[in-house]
C-alpha cells in the first residue's frame, strides 16, 4: 500500500508529485501510458511559464517536471487507470495492465480532453484530414489549404504553427471576436497566410475516404456554404476528463471535480484532484501546477492527521 | 533503441510488401510526441509476438514517398499489410490492451 497516489502526470500531477515526494511520502503518478507528460507534450513553444524568458519547449517543461519528481523520490508508472474504488479508507486503483494498487490517500490530475465538434463524420475522417493534433500533423499539409476552428490561445498558436507548412489556413470561429490573449491574437492577425471566416461554424464535413472540405453555417444569417479543405484542425476547448470517478466524486454544473473552497478536496476523505480536471475557468499550466501544490499540502495534511501505525503500514507497500 | 527495425521508401517493397508475415508499419516521426509514447507499446508487443506479426517502423521524414503512398495525414498511424495489402488500420496513440485488441485477429 502506498501513502499517497497520483493519477495524471501534467503540470498539476507532477507539481503534486513534486511537493509530496519532498514531504518523502514517496508517491506513485500514474502518468497515463501513451499521454505521459499530459496536453503539453503536444505543444511547441510555451511562453508563459515563468522562469523561462526565452520560452521553452511544451515536451520539454513537462519532461523538467517529471525529473524533478524523480530526484525526490516519486515513482512514475506509464499506465492508465481502468477502475478505481475510492470509498473506504484505502483507495484501490486498477491499471490496464491489470495491476491493482492501494493508497490512503489520492490525488486525482487528469486534465482534459479534447472536445469534439459532435457532427457525422468525424470520428470516420479521423486521421484522414481532420486532426486535433497540430504539432503531429501539420508536416502533413505542406502546400496546401487548411482550416482550424477555435477562438482560443491554442487556436491561434497552432494556426501560427500550421503556417509554416500550409498555404493558407482559415481560422473558423462561432463569433465574430476571440477569447485568445491579446499576443496571440496580434499574431495571427499580422500573419499574411491566416484569413479569419467570423461567425461561422462548421455544419458538415465532406469526403469519403478523406476531408475534401467542410460546409460552414454562418451564426448570424444561417447561410451555408461549402469550403474546399485539404485538412482541418480542432481547437474547440476541452472537457474535464472526469468518466473514472463518476458516481464516486460529486462534479460541478460544469462538469469538473467539486472542491471545497480553494482547496483539493473533495466530497470522499482522503481524495483530493487538481489542475483542469477542477478548474472550468483559467486552465493554464502555471495555475494547473499551482493547484497540484495545493493538493499535495492537502493530502500532506491529511496523511499526517492519520494514527502512526495507520501510515506505517502504508510505508511497508 | 527500438525493437522493431527501421523500413525506408527503398527497402519497403522487399521487407513489407514481399513478406508472407503479416507487417505492422508504424509510420513515426521524432517531432510527434504521441509515436513517441507509443513506440516502446510496438515494441513490447513486437517482444511478445514476434512469432505472428512483425513490426517495422517508417520515419516518414525521411520517407516521404511511401508516406504519400499510403496517405498519410495523421501520425501516429499503424498500418497491417498482408500479402502487399493494407488489412488494418490503427490511427493515434493508444494503450497497449486497445492495440492488442486492434491487432486481435493477427496476434489473438
Amino acid at each position: 500500500m502506498r501513502q499517497v497516489i497520483i493519477i495524471g502526470s501534467g503540470p498539476a500531477g507532477y507539481t503534486a508529485a513534486i511537493y509530496a515526494a519532498r514531504a518523502n511520502f514517496k508517491p506513485l503518478v500514474i502518468a497515463s501510458s501513451v499521454e505521459a507528460g499530459g496536453e503539453l507534450m503536444n505543444t511547441t513553444d510555451v511562453e508563459n511559464f515563468p522562469g523561462f524568458p526565452e520560452g521553452i519547449m511544451g515536451p520539454d517543461l513537462m519532461i523538467k517536471m517529471q525529473e524533478q519528481a524523480e530526484k525526490f523520490g516519486a515513482e512514475i508508472l506509464l499506465d492508465d487507470v481502468t477502475a478505481l474504488d475510492l470509498s473506504g479508507d484505502v483507495k484501490k486503483i486498477t491499471t490496464g495492465n491489470g495491476d491493482t494498487f492501494e493508497a490512503l490517500a489520492v490525488i486525482f490530475a487528469t486534465g482534459s480532453a479534447y472536445r469534439k465538434l459532435g457532427i457525422p463524420n468525424e470520428d470516420r475522417l479521423s486521421g484522414h484530414g481532420v486532426s486535433w493534433c497540430a504539432t503531429c500533423d501539420g508536416f502533413f499539409f505542406r502546400q496546401k489549404t487548411i482550416a482550424i476552428v477555435g477562438g482560443g490561445d491554442s487556436a491561434m498558436e497552432e494556426a501560427n504553427f500550421l503556417t509554416r507548412f500550409a498555404d493558407k489556413v482559415y481560422v473558423i470561429h462561432r463569433k465574430d471576436s476571440l477569447r485568445a490573449s491579446k499576443i496571440m491574437q496580434d499574431r495571427a492577425f499580422a500573419n499574411p497566410k491566416i484569413e479569419f471566416v467570423w461567425n461561422s461554424a462548421v455544419d458538415a464535413l465532406l469526403g469519403d475516404d478523406a476531408l475534401t472540405g467542410i460546409t460552414i453555417e454562418d451564426t448570424v444569417t444561417g447561410v451555408k456554404r461549402d469550403l474546399p479543405l485539404d485538412g482541418l484542425f480542432i481547437a474547440i476547448g476541452n472537457d474535464p476528463r472526469t468518466h473514472l470517478i463518476h458516481g464516486q466524486l460529486d462534479l460541478t454544473p460544469e462538469g469538473t471535480i467539486a472542491v471545497k473552497g480553494r482547496s483539493s478536496k473533495t466530497n470522499l476523505s482522503g481524495v483530493f484532484a487538481a489542475g483542469d480536471v477542477i478548474d472550468p475557468t483559467y486552465r493554464q499550466a502555471i495555475t494547473a501546477a499551482g493547484s497540484g501544490t495545493i493538493a499535495a499540502l492537502d493530502a500532506e495534511h491529511f496523511l499526517s492527521a492519520l494514527p502512526v501505525a495507520v501510515l506505517a503500514q502504508a510505508e511497508i507497500q | 533503441m527500438s525493437a522493431a527495425p527501421a523500413v525506408t521508401d527503398a527497402t519497403f517493397a522487399a521487407q513489407v510488401l514481399a513478406s508472407s508475415k503479416p507487417v505492422l508499419v508504424d509510420f513515426w516521426a521524432e517531432w510527434c510526441g504521441p509515436c513517441r509514447a507509443v513506440g516502446p507499446i510496438l515494441d513490447q508487443i513486437l517482444l511478445e509476438n514476434g512469432d505472428k506479426i512483425d513490426i517495422v517502423k517508417l520515419n516518414v521524414d525521411e520517407n516521404p514517398q511511401t508516406a504519400a503512398l499510403y496517405q498519410i495525414t495523421s501520425i501516429p498511424a499503424m498500418k497491417v499489410f498482408q500479402n502487399g495489402e493494407v488489412v488494418k488500420t490503427i490511427i493515434g496513440a493508444k494503450p497497449k490492451p486497445a492495440i492488442e485488441a486492434d491487432l486481435a485477429a493477427f496476434i489473438g
